[in-house]
């Protein structure tokens, strides 16, 4: 199961980002820096996805979006706020439209600050991710198994039970 | 240095389609229209362009006052007046496509229109503050290893 | 015939890099009608002049988006110098000019990129953002930043270019102006593109004049709008004439963007050529006083930047109208009588910034 970790898709996702960092995040996916070489792959379908991009903050319109977006994602699964709206609002944190960070509405896991993010920081803050992936995975998987074990011993308990 | 000639000429809610119509028929282009309140005033300005040639009307109203819609004339003129409508709370009657107050959703009712900004939402959990100073740091454009950074947020996220 | 069918589109969508909704409304595949919904991204900016002076407030309306940055602090910043009778130095005017032709070359590549994705020719996308590459080195190189410059100031401008550093950039335009010339010729010859977008998204020259389309929109659809020709910044000194298609169509539109990236080019080299020297800022003193409707030319075309103060350090009111809000009942407009699967190529043919049209 590391293959999820070998080659991660990503959905990107522009909540009220001034577009700076979204094109930096498109610009990692070309020649020039290429993530696509790390396995890493864009898609448009959280159903795929194993890791959810985020740029920009949160406002009460894209909030539902948002959760919409990273409930329909496989677990286990990683979140990245990419630029400093992301993190915190950054420059428009006192517009009142502006409701703050990502973290406001899914658990984050990596923060990547920056106006705008280099798409070398994206690339780091990716491969950061891409740990956090590995030991969620490890966890899940332990924690499934723990579960399959408990089902069937509950289940013969049950039966036992009877 | 460069500066445009601007005219300004004032208008009433009465003559406001007739001077707008005039306009049109002389070819003029519709630029923007947009708001703006300065004490219990409304302003709103109209502009126009022919050749380079800078035209504004500008109508002062008073709140309550109801505008007529423009879009008889000018089709375009509906995404400003729904943005005007959502923003300032001015009634502007007959939009030829009206959005009802839904063009621009915002988390407060026509925020243009209150004296203070009033904050959405202050409660926020204490890790996204650390990583939000952590990240305000980082955002001078230095290469001072940001993820290091990233990583002093996600550790604390992690425990 | 089939009954009318709703089909949402958007926000989160493939094609989209930023989240619009449009409500298209279907009879089988045709689209009768679209109705545009908004808000995603309205962040609310304009409130800021309150709490930011009007030095400072030059940050923000650079980021109001990431793409047009650089155009936008010009914008915001002639409005104040117009307001308090600044006199520019030349030599700021100029930097100006070849950073808005340096922002210029980057934005329409990204779009020329886009548009490929947008028709499934991936390997076109991926060499457009390839030379693109190029452009952002060279604005990196001379402000420090690739997307949000920081260069432009109230008085003028924050950095200096070198004349050796603009011989380099300018032989660089060279080997750069071949890759362009290279990747036009399969915009404007290619059999796939011109399937997709030949008679796609028709915008007559009255409708464009009506609905008040500006930029690329415009001068597609045969009307030669482009408010660089009233000369602001150094473009009153530079040799220039405004690109028109008479296409109406996407087609048409692609091409005017494609032609302005070797316009751009030749406005670099000849503001590299004719600069002049001396100072790079004026000092600012006091507060601007009165009011300024401020165009510029921004890649996606006309933008205005409204600023009235009344001599306090806080302006009263700015006001950005970008010109994608003036291209979205164009679009409106071209959506009408289109097939579904063209949808998304119609739509990024205006080329939409949704973090500029809301703010």
């Amino acid at each position: 199961m590391s293959g999820l970790t070998k080659s991660p898709w990503i959905i990107h996702y522009d909540a009220s980002s001034c577009n700076g960092c979204d094109i930096e995040v498109l610009a990692c996916l070309t020649p020039l820096y290429d993530v696509e070489r790390f396995g890493i792959l864009n898609t448009g379908n959280p159903k795929h996805a194993d890791i959810f991009v985020v740029t920009g903050s949160v406002n009460e319109q894209n909030r539902e979006v948002i959760k919409n977006i990273y409930d329909q994602m496989p677990k286990p699964n990683v979140v990245i706020g990419v630029g400093i709206c992301a993190c915190s609002g950054g420059v428009f944190k006192e517009c009142y439209n502006v409701a703050g960070g990502v973290g406001q509405v899914i658990p984050v896991d990596v923060y990547v600050p920056g106006c705008s993010v280099r798409p070398e920081q994206i690339i780091d803050g990716v491969v950061k991710a891409l740990g956090i992936l590995e030991e969620k995975r490890a966890a899940f998987a332990a924690e499934n198994k723990g579960k399959k074990t408990d089902k069937s011993n509950a289940g013969e308990k049950k039966e036992g039970g009877n | 240095m460069h500066k445009e000639e601007q005219t300004i000429t004032e208008v009433t809610v009465e003559n406001l389609v007739s001077e707008v119509s005039k306009m049109y028929d002389e070819g003029y282009r519709l630029i923007q229209i947009g708001c703006g309140k300065y004490d219990d005033i409304f302003e709103i300005n109209y502009s126009f362009d022919k050749d380079y040639r800078f035209v504004n009307l500008r109508l002062k109203i008073t709140e309550g006052v109801v505008v007529p819609s423009i879009t008889g004339v000018y089709l375009c003129a509906f995404i400003y007046e729904n943005e005007i409508h959502d923003l300032f709370g001015v009634s502007i009657k007959d939009i030829a496509i009206d959005f009802k107050g839904n063009l621009i959703k915002t988390s407060i009712k026509n925020p243009f229109n209150t004296p203070t900004v009033t904050k959405v939402k202050a409660a926020r959990p204490a890790k996204t503050e650390n990583a939000a100073a952590a990240g305000a740091k980082a955002d001078g454009k230095t290469e001072t290893k940001p993820e290091a950074k990233a990583d002093a947020g996600s550790k604390k996220e992690e425990a | 015939m089939a009954g009318r069918i709703v089909v949402p589109f958007g926000p989160q969508h493939p094609v989209l890099p930023e989240p619009i909704h449009l409500d298209l409304v279907l009879e089988d595949e045709r689209v009768v009608e679209a109705i545009p919904s908004i808000g995603y991204v309205h962040r609310g900016l304009e409130k800021l002049v309150e709490k930011r002076d009007f030095k400072d407030f030059v940050y923000i309306a650079e980021r109001i988006c990431g793409i047009c940055s650089f155009t936008h602090s010009v914008g915001y910043c002639k409005a104040i110098e117009s307001i308090m009778d600044l006199q520019v130095p030349e030599r700021a005017q100029y930097l100006r000019t070849i950073w808005s032709e340096y922002s210029r070359l980057h934005s329409h590549l990204l779009w020329l990129g886009l548009y490929a994705d947008a028709m499934g020719f991936e390997n076109l996308f991926m060499n457009a953002w390839k030379i693109r590459e190029s452009i952002l080195d060279a604005m990196e190189e001379t402000t420090g930043g690739r997307v949000i410059q920081g260069v432009c100031k109230v008085g003028g401008v924050r950095r200096d270019i070198s004349d050796a550093k603009l011989k380099e950039m300018t032989s660089k335009l060279d080997s750069i102006g071949g890759e362009i010339e290279d990747l036009c010729h399969v915009f404007f010859d290619d059999a796939s593109v011109k399937h997709r977008s030949v008679g796609v998204g028709m915008l007559s020259k009255e409708d464009a004049h009506k609905l008040g389309a500006v930029g690329p929109v415009a001068k597609g659809s045969g009307i030669a709008l482009d408010l660089r020709q009233t000369g602001y910044s150094a473009y009153g000194s530079l040799d220039f004439k405004p690109i028109v298609e008479t296409g109406c169509d996407c087609y048409a539109r692609c091409i005017v963007r494609a032609k302005e990236l070797a316009q751009s080019v030749d406005l670099i080299k000849q503001a590299a050529a004719n600069i002049p020297a001396g100072d790079i800022e004026v000092k600012v003193k006091g507060n601007p006083d009165g009011e300024y409707f401020s165009r510029v030319e921004q890649p996606r075309g006309e933008c205005i930047h409204y600023v009235k103060a009344n001599g306090s350090k806080n302006i009263l009111r700015e006001r950005v109208r970008t010109p994608s809000s003036a291209n979205i009942p164009p679009l409106v407009k071209m959506l009408e009588g289109c097939q579904m699967a063209d949808v998304p190529v119609i739509v990024l043919s205006i080329d939409p910034c949704i973090g500029c049209a809301e703010r």
